[in-house]
């Protein structure tokens, strides 16, 4: 069953048209891929999902529910949590008080606490630097940070913008296992990725992005032998 | 030795009226990024609040305080609903122009309904002066009970943001607007909350500017206003701390410049104080070093 469908979905930046008319699905438990280039439209599709920018045509569905107007706040506590671009981060708060914001919608003091040591468990160095300011966390470790920040909500589906974007290639490999492991405890992603070799890898399904359209959709094994997604996205 | 000490103490006092003021602008500023340009006419409201409640209908002074504290948080959260909240993406200058306008319509609505004569109010501190070293040192009541709320004030303020879930809510919306509404933080809920809390205290520090000084106009409001402005971008603007250190300097520099140099010139060296300061550092004492986007 899908739980989330995006149809005919139209963005704009005032007279710019960012998304022309695009249309996906993403079944409960998949991992899907939106890859493509910069400028592609990638990101606008994940902010317009958590009401960041507002769509101009088409509907967002989730878990069958209409939610294209639905302001963005009020989507976390339906299940949806957006890990976006650039990790966002509070830079002046400390870890720990980042982890708790992303709780901000949960009022079961002692399930947070649990949820709190199951991220510690998952992502070690946060513990460590629980009491730091967010700021003074390595690229990687904030990419944690977001994550952990995200998952503290307990979604039933998270979004992933550009993950490894800026990372060294150990913590790449690092993120990729553990969006595998959040992907396994139960939660359904929808991954953007310029890092389209590492993404198609472990997605289930996914679309290429092209200017605001869809080019290319289907199964993540067939994308990685398509020859125009290998010559594209693949630079092989 | 005892005239200085006197006028110390009556500038920390005037200080923590700045201060009480300084914290509606640095938290307005801080995390919705705007200068309400009409907090200092809130004041003014909220002493005309009091005033009503307790010199006209004679209530007691604590009711009085009571309702100039709900007047002034509904009236700040209605501005903030009617005239700002509309303006959220349009130019800062735009919401700039607004609160000057609401400046002026709260002043000239004053106007309307109490005239321009002052109004004598009294004090809502009826206690008895303190005197110390056998008399030569008289502190009045309502110079110890403004610093003591000052204190009290910031104590329940720095609690209040860094132990409950609205406080941490607004270090959020003050950082990353964007990130704090995908934590699931109502951005425009916390805006409002801010609202009303600067409003209520600017009720507050009414009372205890007009006990100090009774004459009550509906200008009483501006040149207070504009020194605690000064006094939160003094500080640092958007830091608590910087508003209360900021508050204190300003009011101290001020009585002294006052009693020692000459009572027409002490604006006029407040001023020059904060030029100075700000040349130096242009983020006030304790604001953040960063290039902020206006």
């Amino acid at each position: 069953m899908a739980i989330l469908e995006v149809k005919d979905l139209e963005v704009y930046y005032g007279v710019i048209q960012a998304i022309k008319g695009i249309s996906f699905e993403v079944n409960e438990g998949e991992i899907i891929a939106l890859i493509g280039a910069n400028g592609a439209g990638k990101t606008t599709t994940l902010q317009t999902i958590t009401g960041l920018i507002p769509a101009k045509a088409g509907h967002i569905l989730y878990d069958g529910k209409d939610i294209t107007r639905v302001p963005g706040y009020k989507l976390v506590s339906m299940g949806i949590a957006h890990v976006p671009e650039g990790r966002r981060v509070f830079a002046e708060l400390t870890v720990l008080q980042n982890l708790k914001l992303g709780a901000y919608t949960r009022k079961d003091k002692e399930e947070i606490e649990d949820s709190l040591k199951n991220i510690y468990q998952r992502f070690p160095r946060l513990e460590e630097r629980k009491n730091q300011p967010a700021g003074t966390l390595s690229g990687g470790e904030q990419q944690m940070l977001a994550m952990g920040r995200a998952l503290m909500s307990r979604p039933r589906l998270m979004l992933m913008d550009e993950p490894s974007m800026g990372l060294s290639p150990i913590y790449v490999n690092e993120i990729f296992d553990i969006i595998k492991e959040i992907h396994k405890s139960g939660t359904t992603v929808l991954l953007v990725e310029q890092n389209a070799k590492k993404a198609l890898a472990i997605a289930d399904k996914a679309y290429v992005l092209e200017t605001g359209t869809i080019a290319l959709s289907g199964d993540a094994k067939e994308l990685m032998n398509n020859d125009q997604v290998k010559k594209a996205y693949l630079s092989e | 030795m005892m005239s200085f000490l006197s006028y110390f103490i009556s500038g920390v006092s005037l200080g923590s009226v700045y201060a009480i003021i300084a914290l509606g602008y640095t938290m307005v500023y801080g995390i919705a990024r705007m200068l309400n340009f009409a907090h200092g006419d809130i004041i003014m409201i909220g002493g005309f609040a009091i005033f009503t409640a307790v010199t006209t209908m004679g209530l007691p002074p604590l009711a009085g305080i009571l309702i100039g504290v709900v007047v002034c948080t509904v009236l700040g959260v209605t501005i903030e609903r009617v005239a700002y909240r509309p303006l959220r993406e349009a130019s800062s200058l735009a919401v700039l122009i607004t609160a000057i306008g609401i400046s002026y319509l709260l002043q000239n609505v004053a106007l309307l309904i109490f005239g321009s004569n002052s109004h004598q109010f009294t004090s809502v501190v009826n206690l008895p002066n303190l005197v110390l070293a056998d008399g030569r040192l008289n502190i009045s009541s309502t110079t110890i009970v403004t610093i003591l709320s000052c204190i009290v004030i910031m104590i329940a303020l720095t609690t209040f943001i860094n132990r409950t879930r609205t406080g941490q809510a607004m270090l959020a919306v003050s950082e990353d607007r964007g990130a704090a509404s995908l934590m699931g933080i109502d951005v425009n809920k916390t805006i409002a909350v801010t609202f009303a809390i600067g409003s209520a205290l600017a009720a507050i520090a009414g009372a205890l500017l007009c006990s100090a000084y009774p004459s009550l106009t509906p200008y009483t409001g501006s040149m207070p206003g504009i020194k605690a402005f000064t006094a939160a971008v003094f500080g640092g603007i958007g830091s608590i701390p910087g508003a209360l250190l900021g508050g204190i300097i300003l009011g101290v520099i001020e009585n002294l410049s006052k009693a020692y140099i000459s009572s027409q010139l002490s604006d006029a060296i407040v001023f020059a104080v904060l030029i100075v300061v700000l040349l130096v550092r242009p983020t006030g004492i304790l604001g953040r070093q960063i290039n902020e986007k206006v």
